[in-house]
């Protein structure tokens, strides 16, 4: 072939018609490096464009001119921009995400720990929250514009224009002040037992459920009446199908790409932007662990998180993405 | 109890008060003598600790940037947590804030006070069983001193020029006299560690009546008992157990819920709250911390001494006591020093608010137009509260004062200490010395009023050198002011310490040196049930 770009487009339209999923994930999998990549740029020069660097900042108040200078020193922090973010890019690239500078110790085990803190809350939230926004969705529309679809929108609407910080603080006064049944703060640590751990999360875990229901749970109800309203469920209703099970059986599989895209932000969300409940519940997570970092400049903590955190959001997207095709076939093959 | 009395108490309690002074002291306060002859007995009784029990504590301030490194400390939960497994040569004394002997069993200045001698406590144990030596003592002050150091009491101890060991006794040998010396080994960075802690400077080992048990930054700490302490009249619980808790909401949760024994920074504006549970008792202690409105002396137009005692003039301290700080504090007088300081100077007229005098100096100045002042809530808290106040109350004297918000991140480096005209708070200091070198001194790198004033200068160094306590305390008064008069310091306001216990612990001491019972806090409660 006289173009060798044309061959190359040829082949890759063949694997599409043949294997269009593997082909939709090596190609999603190759853009999401790139955009890694570019979240490193960005939060470098995010953090260097903020005022101070770590050995002012770290040292506070009580700085003097000599231990800023051999803090400086210690690490690097003299040396352009350009040659420290390629060393730590080098050493990304071969694993090494270097020592945190407060501490000297290294990120990943640092991260390791807080990461797994983060998860095992979100695991939590999510298994709570996401089949009780599908089902709640589900009575919502066989009872729609009736009591239980309004009772259960204004709930889950007052719960979710509370700030998370204030549904918290509501759960704190009654159940672990008041009441003292539940477990406050809401610490873990090592070595802590596998039921204190989960006592320890509970009014976290409800926090989060109230907090990410409501969305998932309209968005359940919106795509589900949106199908309902189409022909074939007419049909289905012709034929004498019962209402719940033309639910189950026509309406939920044809709605379940809207549903599962929302379900993947709330999840992300689960995992990164969770700092405001971790600090209310005083939990070890990663998003403390990253605004401590920022706050003194820690860039190589500041960046492993963030890393973290973009790659979070995209696995999850791209899940929904494939779940969603996988479900119906007409976006299997597009044309 | 009332105030003075609570004071009295606390001081039977403390060994500093016997029955006879605290029943006659307390009488003048107004008790009747069986009512001062029963109080005496149970503040006597208080002093019986009782032993055993895990105690825990909820604290702000801690990061999962915190080392153990006490080089390094920054933070209040570092620095309450090096006070539990670490000691420094000398301590501060709970009231008096003079010096008293830890580490270090007595000590010896030479005529002008710039060579001490410093005898070192024999039998002492380090957590690893390893006795603690001349050479310890010597490396650990050569780690936070040499050209490498990255220690924060390195400019505090920037006058030390020699430390050696002469014949098991440590000598240090300064550059000027300082009769304050012992006070700066005080310093709560001044751990003493095995080896210097050159070797691992995190380790944790140290001669403290705890143990190190487990460290998590930014999570919590946990202790254990140190049973070879070398002494026997601190570190009464069995372990102790320090929470990072940085909301104050959850702080206050824990405490009235009885998930923890202690907690730090009770917030002013909800302390009338928690106040209210029962099982609560909120510990206040005069502090030397204040907060300030800081004018460069050097920049126009607050280089002009009328428009600087117009500002001075302008400021409602007790207003601001009453709103900024619930109440929970002292009002100030425009130099950085108060009653709390050893050689306080007595005597000078208190500053009031006065529009009239205000408006009298401002027109002498000649400055027209508004004043540019800028703020930020991490200047230290109700900063913007107390700017919007102070604007008010400038109005009445006809200043037109404009406030600026400026972002808290980046507020050390870009606005204090750079900037004309900003709010600032201050940490106190072990000596006034200290205070005015810090921050007054011409060539302090902390000049945050830029106040050059060399006649200040030289008598700051003669006050240094001199041994002769009543010289010393008539030229601190000299310095207070030049600095209150000429200065560029606006004080409104003097911060209680407010932490709060549960009513189950006692054994809190209401000590002057810092807050959280100068960290000492784990190491002096014990729990009663």
């Amino acid at each position: 072939m006289a173009n060798p770009l044309a061959g190359v487009r040829a082949a890759r339209h063949r694997l599409k018609e043949t294997h269009p999923l593997s082909v939709l994930i090596a190609e999603r999998l190759g853009l999401s490096v790139l955009l890694l990549w570019a979240v490193s740029v960005l939060i470098f020069a995010g953090v260097e464009a903020l005022p101070g660097d770590f050995a002012e900042t770290y040292l506070g108040q009580s700085a003097t001119p000599q231990a800023i200078a051999n803090i400086r020193e210690d690490l690097g922090l003299d040396r352009p921009i350009t040659t420290r973010y390629f060393e730590w890019l080098g050493g990304v690239v071969q694993g090494d995400f270097g020592n945190s500078w407060a501490s000297g110790a290294p990120v990943s085990e640092q991260i390791t720990k807080r990461l797994g803190n983060s998860l095992f809350l979100a695991f939590f939230a999510a298994v709570i929250s996401v089949p009780l926004a599908v089902g709640l969705g589900m009575v919502a529309v066989h009872y729609r514009n009736r009591i239980p679809d309004r009772v259960i929108n204004v709930v889950s609407l007052a719960a979710i224009s509370l700030p998370e910080f204030f549904i918290g603080y509501i759960l704190i006064v009654f159940f672990a002040v008041q009441m003292g049944v539940a477990t406050f703060p809401s610490t873990v640590y090592d070595n802590m037992g596998w039921s204190e751990r989960l006592a320890a999360i509970a009014l976290p875990t409800a926090t989060l459920v109230l907090v990410v229901l409501a969305h998932m749970m309209r968005m359940t109800r919106a795509a589900i009446i949106s199908v309902m309203s189409s022909a074939y469920m007419e049909t289905a209703e012709l034929k004498g199908l019962g209402a719940f099970k033309a639910i189950v059986k026509h309406a939920a599989p044809n709605a379940i790409a809207p549903i599962v895209n929302v379900v993947a932000l709330n999840l992300a969300y689960l995992v990164v932007g969770v700092v405001v409940v971790e600090v209310v519940f005083v939990y070890p997570g990663m998003g403390q662990y990253m605004v401590d970092a920022v706050t003194v400049r820690d860039m190589p903590v500041v960046q492993a998180c963030g890393l973290i955190f973009a790659a979070v959001y995209i696995l999850l997207n791209m899940a929904a993405d494939i779940v969603a095709i996988v479900a119906n076939p007409r976006l299997r093959h597009p044309r | 109890m009332t105030d003075p009395i609570k004071h009295f108490a606390s001081r039977v309690t403390a060994h500093e008060m016997n029955r006879r002074e605290f029943i006659g002291r307390s009488m003048a306060a107004g008790l009747t003598l069986a009512a001062a002859t029963s109080l005496y007995g149970k503040a006597a009784m208080a002093q019986e600790p009782k032993r055993g029990g895990h105690l825990k504590l909820g604290l702000q301030g801690g990061s999962s940037t915190d080392v153990i490194d006490p080089a390094k400390s920054s933070s209040q939960f570092t620095f309450a947590m090096n006070r539990n497994w670490g000691d420094t040569l000398v301590e501060s004394h709970p009231t008096s804030g003079l010096a008293v002997p830890s580490l270090a069993e007595s000590w010896e200045p030479n005529a002008d006070a710039s060579v001490w001698t410093f005898k070192i406590r024999k039998g002492v144990e380090f957590h690893d069983g390893s006795e603690l030596t001349i050479d310890d003592v010597v490396k650990t002050l050569n780690r936070h001193t040499d050209e490498k150091s990255e220690s924060g009491a390195l400019g505090v101890l920037g006058s030390i020029k020699g430390i050696e060991n002469k014949g098991g006794d440590l000598v240090l040998t300064l550059s000027e006299g300082n009769a304050d010396l012992p006070l700066l080994l005080s310093d709560y960075h001044l751990v003493i560690q095995p080896g210097g802690g050159y070797d691992n400077p995190n380790a944790g080992i140290g001669t403290g009546p705890f143990k190190i048990d487990n460290f998590e930054a930014g999570v919590r700490a946990t202790f254990v008992k140190n049973e070879n302490d070398w002494r026997t009249d601190r570190g009464f619980v069995d372990s102790v157990e320090m929470i990072v808790m940085n909301d104050a909401t959850a702080r206050m949760a824990a405490l009235s819920s009885g998930q923890v024994h202690f907690i730090n920074r009770v917030d002013p504006k909800t302390v009338g709250l928690l106040k209210r549970a029962p099982n609560v008792e909120i510990q206040t202690t005069s502090g030397r911390g204040h907060y300030v409105f800081i004018m460069h002396c050097n920049t126009a137009p607050f280089d002009n001494n009328d428009l600087r005692l117009a500002l001075k003039y302008a400021m409602d301290r007790e207003t601001m006591v009453e709103k900024i700080l619930g109440g929970y504090g002292k009002v100030g007088n425009d130099f950085p020093i108060n009653e709390t300081y050893a050689l306080f100077p007595e005597g000078i007229e208190q500053r009031t608010y006065d529009p009239d005098k205000a408006a009298f100096h401002f027109k002498k100045s000649g400055h027209d137009g508004s004043v540019l002042l800028r703020t930020s809530d991490v200047a230290f808290p109700g900063a913007v509260d107390a700017a919007v106040l102070y604007q008010e109350t400038a109005k009445k004297a006809g200043i037109d004062i404009e406030i600026k918000r400026e972002p808290g991140d980046g507020y050390w480096s870009n606005v204090w200490n750079v900037q004309p005209f900003s709010t600032s708070y201050w940490g106190g200091r072990p000596t006034q010395d200290q205070m005015y070198s810090t921050a007054y001194l011409s060539s302090a790198d902390w000049n945050d009023t830029r106040f050059f004033n060399t006649h200040f200068d030289k008598i700051l160094l003669e006050a240094r050198a001199e041994l002769d306590q009543a010289k010393r305390k008539e030229m601190y008064r000299d310095m207070a002011l030049m600095v209150r008069d000429t200065g560029g310091l606006i004080l409104p306001m003097f911060n209680d310490f407010v932490n709060a216990t549960t009513t189950n612990v006692s054994g809190f001491v209401d000590d002057i040196g810092n807050d959280m019972s100068n960290g000492y806090v784990a190491t002096r409660l014990w729990i009663n049930s």
